[in-house]
């Protein structure tokens, strides 16, 4: 894993990239009936890096994601893929322009086998030999799944079933990946065998979008992060400079604000 | 007469009437393991099938080709709907699409009223269809028209079971019955399934009315709602939303309302219905899930 400050610079270098990155969200509003959500996000996250979305519960991290995936509509604000708003596109549209969602729960379908599950990540895809290619990639890169694939993956265990919507997810070959909670529920073993898959197929160039509750093993993989507080960003920062401010994310997280009236 | 020749010919009452509804309780059972919608307009897609033959007969298509128009126009109907009717309003509360599939029940009944009159209609099929088969020196006997329904049944049935295995849209039909949100997510066009389940749904049930017209002789616009009744008991009871549980609930159903007949005193017989709904009722209490339970196989 990378030294703190050569991540620093890494995200250094992302900043002045000058390209248009390839998410980019303006002033993002979501409401659920009368109950705002979002209220005003921006956010980016440049091809190659990681951005963990960190929040206490209810924060809107889960929001974030269904929004940008075309679940949830957004009252305001832009939402653009390499430039391209999608904001208003249906989810099928979006896969197929490369945002690849592995959703919170996990959400495999349990009746149908393994080999389906995966077969299903590539619904949008046409070119079948790169599926087949695919397909091999991820039995290669989760051996578990080609052990279970003609079983039901509902009789799978915890972190099989976490493994699976990965590489569900990672059947569309998506150009940026979102992550929600990807350690929900599973013991502390399987969360890093989890992260370091995630390690890998960030080594190997996938960009990621991580809403994570778990901020240690977040932090450490991502290259920059947001603090999510009932909807708006209450902080952000490269992983290494929130990592060594502890302080700050915890009253973010807690949205701590009267607490820091004195030191301001 | 020989009490297995008696069994024989009861079973094969059962196989021809379980057959029917089958046909119909699948069709109800798709389009909810999809929505989540107890479609009650489904029943009707049964007299559009029956309907559409009588009258595509009438000006001179010969039957085999006017039923399997029939089949064409009980799916395009029940396409017309979903686009119409269901879509519209496919995110309000349940109980609007309940509602809804309850207003378009009226507005198809009394449109084929208008046409048709409310009077049955004869319903005529070619003459071998009627000839009686029998076995066994006649202690056996039963219609072309049974033998046709099982086989038709049987057509209709080995393609499904084809398609929803075989064939991605039958696996993307079945990821967004367990799970319509995460078929979204990974990109599958939704809308596009409920389309095909829909146009299968309607056609098998055109099909069925088509030969319950050819059973019975008659066809009237409020013919499909008795079979509709029947077709919700037997697909509560094989474990609604459940393809497969459709399919064994109608032949149970058809089953027990041929052997009440059959093998209970004759006084018991005018309480079949009863007895029907009653099991409903238990079913209900005591095993809402049905026999083959979807709804165990889903972890949350």
């Amino acid at each position: 894993m990378a030294r703190p400050d050569s991540r620093a610079a890494t995200a250094l270098a992302f900043a002045e990239s000058s390209e248009p990155p390839l998410l980019a969200i303006e002033g993002l509003r979501v409401a659920y009936g009368a109950v705002a959500a979002i209220r005003g996000v921006s956010l980016t996250v440049r091809a190659g890096e990681v951005v963990a979305l960190l929040g206490a519960n209810g924060a809107g991290k889960s929001t974030m994601l269904r929004a940008i995936s075309g679940i949830v509509r957004p009252r305001a604000g832009h939402i653009r893929l390499a430039g391209q708003a999608i904001e208003r596109l249906s989810p099928a549209r979006i896969v197929r322009l490369g945002i690849g969602h592995c959703p919170e729960g996990r959400r495999i379908f349990g009746s149908l086998s393994v080999a389906e599950n995966l077969r299903l990540g590539a619904a949008t895809r046409v070119d079948r030999a790169g599926v087949a290619e695919d397909r091999e990639r991820m039995l290669a890169l989760f051996p578990i799944l080609r052990e279970r694939a003609q079983q039901p993956a509902g009789t799978l265990s915890g972190g099989e079933q976490q493994m699976l919507a990965l590489a569900r997810a990672l059947m569309a070959r998506p150009r940026l990946l979102l992550l929600d909670e990807p350690s929900l529920g599973l013991a502390p073993l399987l969360v890093q065998q989890i992260f370091r898959r995630l390690a890998e197929l960030k080594a190997a160039g996938t960009t990621m979008l991580l809403v994570e509750q778990n901020i240690a093993v977040a932090l450490d993989l991502a290259d920059r992060a947001y603090v999510l507080r009932t909807g708006e960003i209450g902080l952000e920062g490269s992983a290494a400079s929130l990592e060594a401010d502890y302080e700050r994310v915890a009253e973010a997280y807690l949205g701590a604000r009267p607490n820091l009236e004195g030191r301001s | 007469m020989s009490p297995l020749l008696y069994i024989t010919q009861q079973v094969i009452n059962a196989v021809a009437l379980g057959s029917l509804y089958a046909l119909v309780a699948i069709g109800l059972s798709m389009v909810f393991g999809i929505l989540r919608m107890a479609n009650f307009a489904h029943g009707d897609m049964m007299m559009v099938g029956a309907f559409a033959t009588l009258v595509l007969g009438a000006l001179g298509l010969p039957f085999g080709w006017a039923v399997l128009a029939g089949i064409a126009a009980g799916a395009l109907a029940g396409i017309i709907i979903e686009r119409t009717a269901y879509r519209p309003v496919r995110n309000a509360p349940e109980v609007t699409l309940l509602l809804t599939s309850l207003a378009v029940t009226y507005i198809l009944e009394n449109l084929g009223i208008l046409i048709f009159t409310s009077s049955p209609q004869n319903f005529p099929v070619p003459d071998w269809m009627n000839d009686a088969v029998q076995l066994a020196g006649g202690q056996i006997t039963f219609t072309q028209i049974n033998i046709l329904t099982v086989i038709l049944t049987g057509i209709a049935l080995a393609g499904l079971g084809w398609f929803v295995t075989r064939t991605d849209l039958g696996l993307g039909m079945r990821a967004a019955a367990e799970d319509i949100g995460a078929a979204h997510l990974v990109g599958l066009d939704v809308n596009r399934l409920i389309v095909v389940a829909f146009a299968i749904a309607s056609g098998f049930a055109g099909l069925a009315g088509i030969l319950w017209a050819a059973q019975s002789g008659v066809v009237e616009p409020h013919m499909g709602f008795t079979p509709l009744l029947k077709a919700f008991v037997a697909a509560i009871i094989g474990g609604f939303g459940s393809i497969a549980g459709a399919l064994l609930g109608g032949y149970l159903l058809g089953a027990l309302e041929v052997f009440i007949v059959a093998f209970l005193p004759s006084e018991v017989s005018p309480y079949r219905d009863a007895i029907v709904f009653t099991l409903l009722i238990a079913f209900l209490l005591f095993r809402p899930n049905g026999l083959l339970s979807r709804a165990q196989e889903v972890k949350l």
